[in-house]
């Protein structure tokens, strides 16, 4: 292996090169997370602002059951979808498993119970302050948890944000609901994973370094948006 | 705002968008096989051999032999390629798989550091190495993962009248990893031992000081073989590609294609198919 | 200023026709807080038509009053009764301006836009009506500007205007000229008074005495938690019976 510094330059050199294989497992690193984020985000905001907008029995429990869930390993989580989705599993004749879909489906459960945690947290702060006017101006509670959502857009997108963190960055769940399999499961935390396993430590650390460039890539676009309209809305 | 609903919006439909294409209807089988011949880059320049001639495509998903073999149970893959005769028969005799061909073979070697604590180099029986190195007070580093691997290991060790499972944790370290991470564990301890398949040692490309010990046993001979998992539990098994796949990996052409896989000079996989 | 008022006058429509909900009658109200009684067996009736002062030094239970007769607080003991038994006409029909209100984060006319959509009014004349209220609140030319980002005068406007666009019967303003300057104070002032000609009942609550000179018709005196007068504005301000009115008045009531 090299040191640091022939590391950073085979990094440099990949990312210059971009040959059609590492755009393909960049592409698909994207789309897979990217897909998950966005599904997760819709299920998660939905079901954090209902327990923030909501009183009903067992909601205490189920919060209590949201946070813990935050630390939910991805393989628990993939083995999970993985016996779902097996030939042998209910689902199994979908014929999904080792598939793009099980992949967004393993991420989607995986970063759900973060931005859902995350949203009720959100909510509930904004609820202290526009709960009277809201009630006020005559929303609806439904109105209200829309409002609401709405209110917080520029903080649920930094939730956003730190799923998609989660979701780019685990292997444990794509490694085994995807399989690894070249030209359409390969993302980059397995490919990574597999490089390591050959010994190519310098590629696989630079495959790393690639990752986190497409990270900060993906968390500035966001965070210049997020600056341009926060200017211009408070 | 709506600024941001709009980039919202058109993530999401490029989202849709390339998904659906990346799903579109494609001719493929599954191939379930162990990490040796992937790791060994063997698949990369075999497979799109095949595709080339019949343009259907190999999907594989490299894992252990033990989990590739509950993958062909559960019907999660049309063909298994692994390395564990005693596991395959009882895979066929249990009713999951079927038509059983061996392909090729290599041989698993003994590697360990240049020092060699244990004094194992050259030996002509692993057994008496292993015997050597449990006595040395070197450490050895185990797959742990009931791969093919691990299962010959756990074998010799038998054989040798050693019970590991005594020395857990002391000098005997089950690593429950793939061979890849094995050998960087090896190499990273500097007095390590371990069992590889000759494959996965080859292509390795973070050796440091380790080196190969112990070749040439009967014993650690290697055979990879073919098997379809049984269409009658799992009537969704691409029978026809499958078999299309096996055919081909049997023949003179294909096994010619498996001798012409080399690496630093050395053939890795030994094609050994009986003629049809 | 007036001018300007005068030239965006009114829509006539919220002052047409009968009542819907008014009076409202409130019978032996009381509020308690952590043992505390806030609001002690208060009575009074609102009649539609004289601009209604609430006034009382700080801490007598103004904006709490307010709360209750809106809605947003039910009372420990007592019953706010409106003359329509509907529950969605009463809530429709009134609206409140807080002293800090919550704006939406979003353009000024879009705060508008939002109570109007609530309301079910047709997108039309919600262009309309959004158009009418930002130019008698002297907002027009901010209409694209984010409500949140606006200056506290501004903010105290918006709220207002946001108020009146639903065109309620009844208007509930909690302190709205507490955070202002002075300028900004008399354009609220007569903003509100334009609201209550045109056929609005106003409540308003102030421990300003100036104020409630300017704005009152009828005044009521709120006391630690207790209703100590109702009267007409001169009749209050000539000669109020309850001595504590009466040193409010002079100044010399300890807050």
């Amino acid at each position: 292996m090299q040191g640091l510094g022939g590391v950073l330059q085979t990094a440099v050199q990949m990312m210059l090169e971009l040959d059609d294989s590492l755009l393909e497992i960049i592409v698909l690193s994207l789309r897979v997370s990217l897909t998950a984020t966005v599904l997760a985000a819709v299920s998660g905001f939905l079901l954090g602002a209902v327990l923030a907008v909501w009183r009903f029995p067992g909601r205490g429990s189920i919060l209590v059951l949201l946070n813990a869930l935050m630390g939910l390993p991805p393989v628990v989580v993939g083995l999970m979808v993985y016996l779902l989705l097996s030939r042998a599993g209910p689902l199994g004749n979908l014929g999904l498993l080792f598939s793009e879909s099980a992949m967004i489906i393993a991420q989607w459960l995986l970063v759900t119970p973060l931005i859902a945690a995350l949203t009720q947290q959100i909510v509930a702060d904004l609820m202290l302050e526009y709960r009277e006017q809201l009630l006020s101006l005559g929303t609806s509670r439904w109105t209200m948890l829309q409002t609401l959502l709405w209110e917080g857009r520029f903080s649920l997108l930094t939730v956003m944000l730190a799923g998609f963190g989660r979701a780019i960055s685990e292997v444990g769940a794509v490694l085994i609901v995807g399989g690894n399999i070249m030209h359409h499961t390969r993302v980059m935390t397995t490919a990574i994973a597999l490089e390591t396993s050959k010994g190519n430590l310098t590629i696989a650390l630079a495959l790393g370094m690639v990752l986190i460039a497409l990270a900060c890539l993906v968390n500035a676009a966001v965070a210049f948006s997020k600056a341009y309209a926060e200017r211009a809305y408070g | 705002m709506k600024l941001i609903r709009n980039i919202l919006l058109c993530l999401w439909a490029a989202c849709i968008a390339l998904a659906g294409q990346a799903q579109a209807g494609e001719d493929f089988i599954t191939l379930a096989s162990t990490t040796s011949t992937q790791a060994s880059g063997f698949f990369d320049y075999y497979l799109p051999l095949f595709q080339r001639r019949t343009g259907i495509e190999v999907r594989v998903v490299a894992v252990g032999t033990g989990q590739a073999l509950k993958i062909g149970e559960n019907g999660d893959a049309d063909v298994l390629l692994v390395h564990d005769r005693i596991g395959e028969l009882q895979f066929i005799r249990q009713g999951y798989g079927i038509d059983r061909r061996e392909v090729m073979y290599n041989d698993f070697v003994v590697v360990g550091p240049e020092k060699d604590a244990a004094r194992i180099d050259k030996m002509k029986n692993a057994v008496t190495a292993l015997q050597k190195i449990a006595g040395s007070g070197a450490s050895f580093i185990s797959r742990g993962d009931d791969s093919g691997t691990n299962r010959l290991e756990r074998r010799l060790w038998r054989e040798a009248g050693i019970d590991p499972a005594d020395a857990q944790g002391t000098w005997y370290k089950e690593a429950g990893a793939g061979m890849g991470a094995v050998l960087n564990m090896t190499a990273a301890s500097g007095d390590a031992y371990t069992i590889s398949d000759r494959a996965t040692w080859l292509a390795f490309q973070n050796k440091a000081d380790l080196v190969l010990l112990v070749q040439g046993d009967p014993r650690l001979f290697n055979q990879y073989s073919l098997m379809l998992v049984n269409p009658e539990k799992h009537p969704h098994v691409k029978k026809q590609q499958a078999l299309l796949f096996m055919d081909w990996m049997t023949s003179t052409q294909g096994q010619q294609a498996i001798a012409g896989f080399q690496m630093a000079g050395q053939t890795l996989f030994k094609p050994n198919a009986r003629k049809q | 200023m007036v001018e300007v008022i005068d030239r965006y006058a009114v829509p006539a429509c919220a002052a047409g026709g009968k009542p819907d909900i008014l009076p409202l009658r409130l019978t032996g109200v009381s509020f308690e807080a952590a043992g505390h009684c806030l609001l002690d067996d208060i009575s009074f009736e609102l009649e539609r038509g004289p601009l209604t002062v609430i006034l009382g030094p700080n801490g007598a239970g103004k904006s709490l009053l307010l709360k209750i007769c809106h809605g947003l607080l039910a009372p420990v003991r007592g019953e706010v009764d409106w003359q329509s038994t509907s529950k969605l006409l009463v809530r429709s029909r009134q609206a409140m301006v807080f002293q800090q209100p919550v704006l939406l984060r979003r353009s000024v006319a879009a705060n508008i836009d939002y109570v109007l959509r609530l309301r079910g009014v047709a997108k039309q004349e919600r262009r309309q009506r959004i158009e009418a209220c930002l130019q008698l609140a002297g907002l027009a030319h901010l209409e694209r500007r984010g409500a949140r980002v606006l200056s506290g005068g501004e903010r105290q406007k918006l709220a207002l205007a946001r108020a009146w666009a639903v065109h309620p019967e009844i208007v509930f303003l909690d302190e709205p000229t507490a955070n202002i300057d002075p300028t900004a104070t008399l354009f609220m002032e007569s903003l509100i008074r334009q609201f209550s000609r045109a056929g609005t009942k106003v409540v308003l609550t102030s421990h300003d005495l100036g104020q409630a000179r300017r704005l009152a018709d009828e005044v009521l005196f709120l006391h630690q938690g207790r209703l100590l007068e109702q009267a007409p504005a001169r009749q209050f301000f000539d000669g109020p019976e309850n001595p504590l009115a009466r040193a409010f008045i002079q100044g010399e009531l300890p807050c």
